[in-house]
């Protein structure tokens, strides 16, 4: 045998990483960050195509309903927000934050010249390129160029892959399932013993060093984030009411970071698919109800626990659906769309701009009114104190949401 | 430094190809340093054979419908397209590995993988088999030839066209997709055309189509017959006009040599006057592909100190690599489309029009983690225990929700243990790192390596040695 399970927990691999450390791992906090320490910012990725017309309902509007015979989600059934607007009757538990007044909708968010193949208008949100631009960035990847060299763990996805947008020039976000299992797939002794050894006789400059530190940077960040994801976990008031989902699962774990005040600034989860081309109601519902609970549950653990206000949770969708339902019971790839926002700390409530006008439509397709970047921009500049004009590449006016 | 001819030719090997196979690695050691260029080129001067994977039913779908008449329409029922689309997907992963297949065991190693640099330089999504097998065929006949023929050939592949929208180029309505990419990205790069000349080539390429079984057509109706002037040229320019204008800018030749330098040499390093020196030959030479690889590859700077073991194995590059050096046969085939979804590289998936970044943007700690683990988990034939993202466009080898792909191979380990037969076992583990990595193997941390090598017998001892020598960083670079 190569590597025994014995030889395997036999090693303490943080000892040896740690011997790395003065070397790679230079702690620059850079003016700013501290300011809006102790903040989060939690990004909701529905993967596929959410259709916001169902999520965020205009109840009052006819031609909705004449376009949606089938699909159209009844004013009755709607949990009423505002005299025009209802919420998909699944998500209970936003409707008790929106009453709360801890949730906010932005209408008709999107980009000009829309593409409509998912991969494109993804890497399209995620890059925050112009559309007809090809970035190898992603804007939370720039972010963490920009305000934090030299925090190896402060942008967390929670998946095996590293999605574009966590990718920046110099750092990138870090990839997890879960913490436990981040921590023992780094644990081969052998990685750490050979980096350790290695890292005691490397050049500044040579190439391979990227690659030290990179590996550097995980097992020391798979260590922390296992002691962090540990430390808050023990028996907390809130820590019992997570669905067992994969979304549940995901916001238990980043509760349990942000509770242990980890240095992680941004965490990103996807849900999906809802690429609702066929039977919508059902695949919908049942995302929803996915989000609905671990929402629920992630926002008492939090509010219970006096954190509720240094988090903002976010949601984005590659576009919205078409106006029209289809002849499958579903609904086409379409352009704009709504994001929700929740949190304690939210400065404006409720909806922030007009529902969408459906009698002004392109080629039946919702026309944007606010530029996604312009969110980013916001979440930036008043949510993570960085310089959003340098992380976007251009200037777009901050909105006041937060 | 003087390098050694060890390192030389693992660089070339390397750059060229996808690394040494283990069974010629004795051969190539015993021609002398002159000799291996020729051998290199002539390996791949035979034609390739076209991968034909593409499902009956498909052919027949497209085949029939155009015998019916209804070809020029392009109009298949909606559930014809349905049925289309959902063979195709399968087919795909078919020419997916067959395409691998063919870089581990092919000795035109030049050719696949300068095919696959054109795989990527002309990046193409289309979910349709019959035009993905008719783009590569082009890319992979044309890959060492003239890149006049390659350009012109590609820009008339369905695949492409359909995927810049060409379709939708009309006199009346030009979309400029097509004519801005071919330009930004397939010739000259940016900077050296305006915004006019993209709309006036658009013109050029109107009524640029393709039928629904793949052929090129030329559609008199949707072409604007007009004057255009572009590039400081006035005329009635149409399509192939507009490529042999683009063709005969000097940028278009170094616009390339660059792309090919920093795919072949560096890709951080790149002199100015050595691109020009580059350019100006391939331009001169009427484009031939390979007299631009021959000057790179006969150069000096080829082999200079800086541009050794300074690139990043792409992930096919890392993956057909290992695959030469232990020569095996996979459980479960599909393995490999989920590595390469994990580890950001899926062919005929490229990430969009631009192709594949490189370099650094391989490199993230989930990566590079797997990739440090991937011999291990082959060796101990384990559950590769990740999963690609979920993508709405395509689903690629993904096995049903929750199972996971086994890394599961019978490894051949004979062609490893015979090369290093009569190296003595205190040598042995230095011999494997020089096999093995395309970087000095100076400072090799001799007692961890040990620490985690079997030496029960010499057998157990060449696996566990070359195992442990790929899961580290050096491994990732050639």
């Amino acid at each position: 045998m190569l590597i025994t399970r014995r030889d395997f927990l036999k090693v303490g691999s943080l000892a040896t990483t740690s011997l790395l450390l003065p070397k790679f791992l230079k702690a620059v906090e850079a003016p700013g960050a501290l300011a809006m320490k102790g903040r989060s910012l939690v990004v909701i990725q529905f993967s596929g195509g959410n259709d916001g017309l169902n999520t965020i309902i205009p109840t009052r509007n006819d031609v909705y309903y004449r376009e949606r015979p089938g699909l159209g989600i009844k004013r009755e059934t709607a949990l009423a927000l505002t005299d025009e607007a209802g919420l998909h009757p699944t998500l209970t538990g936003l409707k008790n934050l929106w009453d709360a007044g801890h949730m906010a909708v932005l209408n008709s968010v999107g980009y000009p010249n829309p593409d409509r193949s998912h991969f494109r208008s993804m890497d399209i949100w995620q890059s925050a390129s112009p559309a007809d631009e090809y970035w190898q960035t992603g804007w939370l990847g720039r972010y963490l160029d920009a305000q934090c060299a030299g925090r190896p763990a402060a942008a967390l996805e929670f998946d095996d892959t590293l999605s574009l947008v966590m990718k920046g020039e110099n750092s990138k976000g870090l990839a997890l399932q879960d913490a436990k299992r981040l921590y023992e797939s780094t644990r081969s002794p052998f990685f750490a013993e050979y980096s350790a050894a290695k890292g005691k006789v490397l050049d500044d400059d040579a190439p391979v060093d990227y690659l030290y530190k990179t590996m550097a940077e995980t097992l020391s960040s798979a260590n922390y984030l296992f002691e962090q994801s540990r430390k808050a976990n023990a028996g907390r008031a809130g820590a019992g009411l997570y669905p067992v989902t994969g979304l549940g699962k995901d916001l238990k774990t980043i509760a349990s970071l942000i509770l242990a005040d980890t240095d992680t600034a941004v965490y990103y989860v996807s849900l999906g698919s809802f690429d609702t081309h066929i039977n919508q109601e059902a695949q919908q519902k049942r995302l929803f109800q996915e989000l609905n609970d671990a929402l629920a549950a992630f926002s008492s653990d939090l509010k219970a626990n006096g954190k509720w206000n240094e988090v903002l949770v976010a949601t984005f969708s590659e576009f919205g659906r078409r106006v029209s339902q289809n002849a499958s019971g579903g609904t086409d790839h379409g352009t704009a769309n709504n994001m929700m926002f929740l949190g304690g700390g939210l400065r404006q409530k409720g909806l922030l701009n007009p529902m969408p006008n459906l009698l002004d439509l392109d080629q039946g397709d919702l026309k944007y009114q606010v530029d996604f970047r312009q969110v980013y921009a916001t979440l930036l500049e008043n949510w993570l104190g960085a310089d959003a004009g340098k992380v976007l590449g251009g200037e777009f006016a901050a909105m006041g949401f937060v | 430094m003087a390098l050694s001819k060890q390192l030389k030719l693992q660089h070339l090997l390397w750059r060229t190809g996808f690394g040494p196979a283990t069974t010629e690695t004795a051969h190539w050691e015993s021609l002398p340093e002159s000799a291996w260029w020729t051998k290199v080129k002539e390996a791949s001067v035979k034609p390739p054979g076209m991968f034909d994977v593409a499902d009956g039913a498909v052919k027949g779908l497209v085949m029939g419908v155009g015998m019916l008449g209804k070809m020029e329409r392009n109009d298949l029922t909606k559930e014809e397209k349905k049925k289309l689309k959902k063979q195709s997907r399968e087919d795909l992963k078919n020419l997916n590995l067959r395409w691998l297949e063919e870089m581990v065991e092919t000795r035109a190693q030049l050719r696949e993988k300068i095919a696959l640099f054109w795989h990527g330089h002309f990046a193409s999504r289309n979910i349709n088999i019959l035009y993905q097998q008719q783009l590569l065929d082009v890319v992979r006949t044309h890959a060492l030839g003239n890149f006049g023929d390659l350009l012109r050939g590609v820009s008339k592949t369905a695949a492409m066209l359909a995927f810049l929208n060409n379709q939708q180029n009309k006199k009346q309505h030009p979309n400029e997709n097509f004519a801005r990419e071919v330009m930004e990205l397939f010739t000259l790069g940016r900077g050296n055309y305006t915004e006019n000349d993209v709309k006036e080539a658009a013109r050029a390429f109107t009524g640029w189509s393709h039928r629904l079984d793949g052929t090129f057509v030329f559609r008199l109706r949707d072409h604007d017959s007009g004057s255009k002037t572009v590039l400081g040229k006035t005329g009635n320019f149409d399509g192939d006009d507009m490529l042999d204008i683009l063709l005969e800018k000097r940028e278009t030749a170094r616009f390339i040599a660059r792309k090919l330098y920093k795919f072949l040499v560096n890709e951080t390093l790149v002199p100015e006057e050595r691109i020009n020196w580059l350019g100006d030959r391939f331009f001169d030479s009427g484009y031939k592909i390979m007299r631009l690889l021959e000057d790179i590859a006969r150069s000096d700077w080829f082999y200079a100190p800086e541009n050794m073991g300074v690139k990043i194995k792409s992930p096919v590059e890392l993956w057909v690599g290992i695959r030469r050096t232990i020569p095996m046969e996979l459980a479960d085939p599909e393995s490999q489309l989920v590595l390469q979804k994990v580890l950001g590289q899926v062919l005929f998936y490229p990430p969009n029009v631009a192709g594949w970044p490189g370099g650094r943007n391989w490199i993230d700690s989930s990566s590079l983690m797997l990739r440090l683990r991937i011999p291990q988990l082959l060796y101990r034939n384990q559950d590769l225990d990740v999963h690609g993202k979920t993508d709405d466009d395509q689903q690629m080898g993904e096995a049903a929700k929750g199972q996971m792909r086994r890394l599961s191979a019978v490894m051949d380990w004979q062609p490893a243990i015979d090369l290093f037969a009569k190296t003595p076992d205190n040598e042995l583990i230095g011999k494997i790192a020089e096999f093995l990595w395309a970087v000095p193997t100076k400072n090799l941390p001799w007692e961890v390596l040990q620490k985690n090598t079997d030496r029960s017998n010499r057998s157990a001892l060449v696996q566990t040695a070359m195992v442990q020598l790929m899961a580290t960083p050096e491994y990732q670079l050639c």
